[in-house]
């Protein structure tokens, strides 16, 4: 399971590296949804305050385009359909596109991250950097995780592109709530103390480990037909 | 042209002229009692509240909706289970899991409706970020999801796999997504809902949500078979649509 995974991770990284569609197109996405986050708010004042939040918000909406592009290179020529003539282990499949998805969204988050320091004057603290080391962590693979699930479902039907942000939204909103917090906590926004933030990893832990199993199970029935 | 033959798999609900039986009829009946019952104790016998005068006869639907709400959904939820397990694994099942979670999601928009014009009412707002009334919206939502996956097509088989896995996902969603709004709130806000609103029930009041309870679990009995009538007759519609058409392919061969 866990080699088919690597295969997968691997080509679906080296398909993004090769046709640049995420560097290109999804990364210049983003960071424009950060200044126009700016220009809904304006003000400097409220921006910085809310800063960690928008980070969020752009990598959720990031992530609608990045699960649909993921499925999008399986379907396009019938690959899934493929892999699974072949006999690939369905829970292998779902591992490796949540690797390659997550690699990407760690990418992303890196810039959306960069821009808030430079567009919300964010500032990091020494203190802080375990917490958010590994809030970005833990909310980078449970995005991946439930992306690749409700992606493979959605994306296996098609032009139902439209049923991926009503399936995929309600369900990352634990994600949103717990990584908000903790980066809010290791940014010190709005006077949060590092310790504030643990507990919020917790969530995204427990987040992280539901969807683990529970999406290694589900995946082969929903993308079987 | 020939007679198509019709395919076996819902033929009890084709062969059937509509979807009352003796039992619907005098479940029926009962949710009309019950419904007229309710309309009485909640409207004229029951007292105004000492705090929130008229306003608490709301409650009296807003709880029998949100119960038979949950009540749907969890209906769902064994549903899919009973059709993913092979040994019951039937679309009966499958079309009694879709008939709840529709029924489900009509009784959760009716609580959040009556749930916003009490809370007009009662706190002056229609809409508060209270953890309860947050993540009765996702379920909500959840479960209008739920609904599009129902309707993405595809083989019988295939709908109802695809949707009882999406309803198990739900059943794994919901607690986490409660609890994490309790979470966001319990950081924010002193005091709950469930303080503020506090409402000493006795005598008539309770007596009339009972009869609340009572009314709405008969309507939701009685709507559930029929709803799962029709969907087994709109899948015994498509699979005969099916027969017909190859039917029709095939006389065209013997020309």
């Amino acid at each position: 399971m866990f080699r088919v995974a690597r295969l997968i991770a691997a080509k679906d990284l080296r398909v993004e590296l090769r046709s640049r569609v995420v560097t290109n197109q999804v990364l210049p996405f983003a960071a424009i949804v950060m200044v126009m986050f700016a220009f809904a708010l304006n003000s400097d004042a409220v921006v910085s305050r809310v800063a960690p939040g928008l980070v969020w918000l752009a990598t959720l909406f990031s992530l609608l385009i990045l699960v649909q592009r993921s499925f999008a290179i399986e379907n396009a020529d019938g690959a899934t359909d493929a892999l699974r003539a072949a006999g690939v282990d369905p829970s292998g499949i779902f591992l490796g596109k949540a690797m390659a998805l997550a690699v990407q969204l760690a990418v992303l988050e890196l810039v959306l991250l960069v821009s808030a320091v430079v567009l919300y004057s964010t500032e990091l603290r020494v203190g802080g950097i375990v917490l958010l080391l590994v809030t970005f962590v833990a909310a980078t693979v449970g995005l991946a995780l439930v992306g690749t699930l409700y992606g493979g479902l959605a994306g296996g039907v098609r032009g139902r592109e439209t049923l991926l942000p009503l399936l995929l939204l309600p369900v990352v909103a634990p994600v949103l709530i717990g990584a908000t917090r903790a980066t809010e906590s290791a940014l010190g926004t709005g006077g949060a103390t590092v310790a504030d933030g643990w507990p919020w990893v917790g969530l995204l832990a427990v987040f992280v480990a539901l969807f683990s199993v529970g999406g290694t199970l589900a995946f082969g029935p929903l993308i079987e037909e | 042209m020939a007679t198509p033959d019709i395919e076996t798999s819902a033929t009890a609900a084709s062969t059937r002229a509509g979807t009352g039986t003796t039992f619907t009829r005098f479940v029926g009946l009962a949710t009309i009692v019950g419904m007229i019952a309710l309309g009485v104790f909640g409207l004229l016998l029951s007292p105004a509240d000492v705090q929130q005068s008229d306003s608490v006869r709301i409650l009296y639907i807003h709880v029998g909706t949100v119960w038979i709400a949950y009540v749907a959904f969890a209906v769902t939820a064994l549903s899919s289970a009973a059709y993913l397990w092979k040994r019951t694994t039937s679309l009966t099942w499958d079309r009694l899991a879709g008939a709840s979670a529709e029924i489900g999601v009509l009784f959760m928009a009716l609580t959040l409706l009556a749930g916003s014009l009490w809370g007009r009412l009662s706190w002056g707002k229609f809409w508060v970020w209270d953890a309860r009334v947050t993540s009765t919206a996702f379920m909500f939502v959840t479960y209008v999801g739920y609904l599009a996956v129902r309707g993405l097509g595809g083989s019988h088989q295939q709908r109802a796999r695809r949707s009882a896995v999406v309803a198990l996902l739900a059943v794994l969603e919901i607690p986490l997504v409660h609890f994490s709004v309790k979470l966001w709130r319990g950081l924010h806000q002193d005091s709950s809902v469930a303080d503020r609103t506090h409402v000493n029930l006795h005598g008539l009041m309770l007596f009339s949500l009972f009869i609340s309870l009572i009314a709405f679990t008969l309507l939701y009995v009685w709507l559930l078979m029929h709803r799962q009538r029709v969907l087994a007759m709109q899948d015994a519609i498509d699979n005969t649509g099916l027969d017909y058409a190859l039917q029709q392919r095939r006389d065209e061969g013997d020309l």
